[in-house]
């Protein structure tokens, strides 16, 4: 069967520096990856590359959604066939309603794919949903996109989005720093929601806690733009331990 | 050396020659009572001509280059003109009271005159003029002190428009429309409208200009506004003329003590479109919001020239303008705020922000403050930028394409002047209209 996501010996670079270094990292559907790493080793490159942020370029190498070569897809293009970044710093969007983005998103994701649209009713039925498992005031989603959110508040809508997107696979950045305890709880708890044998997830962490509540299939350890080791959950405790100090020298 | 040598008479270009021509032939056949404001416009416009880039006020706007020839005053609308401008788009569907004007002339059997609030009285220019109303021939031409060219002009040639009178304590609640649609055949409107709102009353007026892409024709039109003490209004000009269209308008308001005046100026298309402001705040207390916005493309041009006069304490006058800019498409923002000796605690701001979705496009602003008191808060801006690229990106990131990013992201730029329209219905044929505008790239 085809993985949900392969990546081969990818090289990338961003502004003529090259940041990922031969990268090679496979998630099957039903699969719940980690990926940790100290700061600067270009994880959050790693999805920007995925998604197609411009400014990041592939030299060599390929990231394969599906099946499908994700570098000859624009960025609308590879959230309509399933990718979804949970950004580490969501942005803010003045002017832009929340509901109006959460209804162009998902239907011109629907309409890409030849799907029915949603209708305005059902969305904000499903978004009130999905605000009550997530904690979230209905009131804010009045507001405009993430404007005047919290750190935390950015982090949860961003589950909420990609909850309402339902993508195959999701890449969830660093969504548990700036939450307080319950909230790490909860956004986690929708993540579980999304859980899937149909589905593959990879979350980016510094923190072992978030894997007490996402328990991963796999976990692996970045270090200055690629994977330096791969193991089940017992190693984020080892790391927890030990630090990057050892990888750091080894990739060096 | 040189210096001091008289400049010798200039030549008159063809337009001004025309122009001149049209005006002695009209002017037998004016009333009376006007002839002598007609007259006195006229010289006054003569002394200096058209303006050009010379003038300051014109520096962007040169409309000695830019009319190069004079259309015909229009004649009488023919039915069919008529029957096509049932078809007015502005704003269509919302409940305003509508006064159609078809080809500069008012269309009685299309307008909305019957049952009208107590104490408004609504007569269209020709009327007033043809009864003598004297209060209106006293306030016309008076409500400030103009000096400029085309209000000169415009008051020479003042064809048809309306007089309004929102009588004291009113409140109309249903907004004035008056919905000017050009005609089929080249020609020059000169519109002209009048409207008190007397002392507490309250009202909204809303000014549409529309024609046909293939019309040629100019306009020429001036609202003069005097709100009495605590009066209101809201007005609300929108500007979508046809693509050969010229579009050249004065405004002048006088502002007695704690009236509001809410203006909000709208170009959605034409090939030279001019909104030129007076505002002359004479009243303690009194409130002056100002907002336009411009959606240009191909080779359009919007002009909005403000002036800003504080003669009062405690006056405020904020003013926002944004413009969205594609192609080579050009946006002028003058602002100039004086505040008078005495003036003092004026609260004046302006900000003038511009969208350039093409290298091509270009912003031209200039803010003036001149102030004669020492304790006033004022403060002007400016700002001109690309759509954010990290938006855009996130917004794809969540599968919306790229054009209907750019869309969304360019209605929230120009949704913060439309937002402050009081009408909710009005707001949101504005928006509609923006969404269509841009959809049209
Ligand atoms: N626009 C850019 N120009 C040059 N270098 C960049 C640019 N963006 C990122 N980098 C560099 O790429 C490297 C990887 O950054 P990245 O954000 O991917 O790291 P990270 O692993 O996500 O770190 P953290 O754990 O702090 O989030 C860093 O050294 C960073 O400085
Ligand atoms: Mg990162």
């Amino acid at each position: 069967m085809t993985a949900l996501l392969e990546i081969r010996d990818l090289k990338a670079e961003i502004a003529g520096k090259q940041i990922l270094n031969g990268y090679d990292l496979t998630v099957k559907a039903g699969e719940v990856h980690a990926i940790m790493g100290p700061n600067g080793s270009g994880k959050s490159t790693l999805s920007y590359v995925l998604s197609g942020r411009p400014g990041y370029k592939i030299t060599e190498g390929q990231a394969l959604l599906a099946g499908a070569d994700l570098s000859q897809m624009s960025v609308d293009e590879r959230a309509a066939a399933g990718l979804f970044l949970a950004f580490q710093y969501p942005l803010e969007v003045p002017g832009v309603a929340t509901m109006t983005f959460l209804r162009a998103a998902l239907n011109a994701q629907r309409k890409k794919r030849g799907e029915e649209e949603m209708s305005s009713p059902d969305l904000i039925k499903r978004v009130k949903e999905l605000a009550k498992i997530l904690d979230m005031d209905m009131e804010m989603l009045r507001r405009p996109v993430n404007v005047g959110f919290s750190g935390g508040e950015k982090k949860r809508a961003e589950t909420l989005q990609m909850m309402l997107l339902e993508p195959k696979l999701c890449i969830l950045d660093e969504t548990d720093s700036g939450l307080d305890i319950d909230a790490l709880k909860v956004v986690s708890n929708g993540v579980n929601q999304l859980r899937s044998k149909d589905r593959g997830i990879v979350v980016i962490t510094h923190y072992q806690r978030l894997l007490d509540y996402i328990t991963p299939d796999v976990v692996h350890v970045q270090s200055a733009g690629r994977i330096v080791r791969t193991g089940g959950k017992e190693l984020a405790l080892e790391l927890e331990e030990t630090g990057y100090a050892r990888y750091q020298s080894e990739a060096a | 050396m040189g210096n001091a040598q008289a400049t010798p008479a200039r030549k008159l270009t063809d337009a001004e020659a025309r122009l001149a021509e049209i005006f002695a032939m009209q002017q037998s056949a004016s009333a009376p009572q006007l002839a002598k404001l007609r007259t006195a416009a006229f010289d006054a416009f003569a002394k200096t001509g058209l303006p050009n880039r010379r003038d300051e006020a014109w520096k962007y706007t040169d409309l000695r280059a830019l009319l190069r020839d004079v259309k015909p005053l229009a004649a009488p609308p023919e039915d069919s003109a008529k029957q096509s401008a049932r078809n007015a788009a502005v704003l269509e569907g919302v409940a305003t009271r509508r006064l159609v004007f078809v080809g500069g002339y008012f269309v009685a059997e299309l307008s909305d005159l019957g049952d009208l609030e107590a104490g408004l009285s609504v007569v269209s220019l020709s009327e007033a003029l043809a009864k003598g109303d004297a209060a209106a021939m006293t306030q016309i031409g008076n409500v400030g002190e103009v000096d400029d060219p085309a209000f000169a002009l415009n008051t020479a040639f003042m064809g048809e428009g309306v007089v309004i009178r929102v009588g004291a304590g009113v409140c109309v609640d249903r907004p004035i429309q008056l919905v000017f649609v050009a005609g089929a055949q080249p020609a020059t409107y000169f519109l002209r409208s009048l409207v008190i709102v007397e002392k507490g009353a309250r009202a909204t007026l809303i000014e549409s200009f529309e024609g046909e892409t293939a019309q040629e024709y100019h306009v020429n039109a001036a609202t003069e506004v005097v709100l009495e003490e605590g009066a209101s209004l809201e007005r609300l000009k929108i500007s979508r003329e046809g693509a050969a269209a010229m579009h050249v308008s004065t405004f002048v308001a006088s502002l007695a003590a704690d009236a509001q005046l809410s203006d909000f100026g709208f170009n959605l298309g034409g090939a030279v479109l001019r909104n030129q402001s007076f505002i002359n705040i004479n009243g303690q207390g009194a409130h002056a919001g100002l907002r336009g916005a411009n959606i240009l493309k191909g080779k359009e041009h919007a002009d909005a020239t403000l002036f800003l006069d504080h003669a009062a304490e405690r006056s405020e006058s904020k003013a926002l303008f944004k413009s969205v800019l594609d192609d080579s498409s050009q946006a002028v923002f003058q602002g100039k705020i004086l505040v008078r000796p005495g003036a003092q605690k004026t609260d004046a701001r302006m900000m003038a922000r511009t969208l350039l979705l093409s290298e091509g496009a270009q912003a031209n602003c200039k803010p003036e403050l001149e102030i004669f008191a020492d304790d006033v808060q004022c403060a002007h801006g400016s700002t001109v930028g690309a759509l954010d690229e990290n938006l855009i990106f996130y917004l794809m990131a969540r599968g919306i394409p790229q054009v209907e990013a750019q869309s969304l992201l360019t209605e929230a730029f120009i949704g913060e002047v439309i937002d402050a329209v009081a009408t909710r219905s009005v707001r949101d044929a504005l928006s509609a209209l923006v969404s269509e505008r841009l959809r049209t790239r």
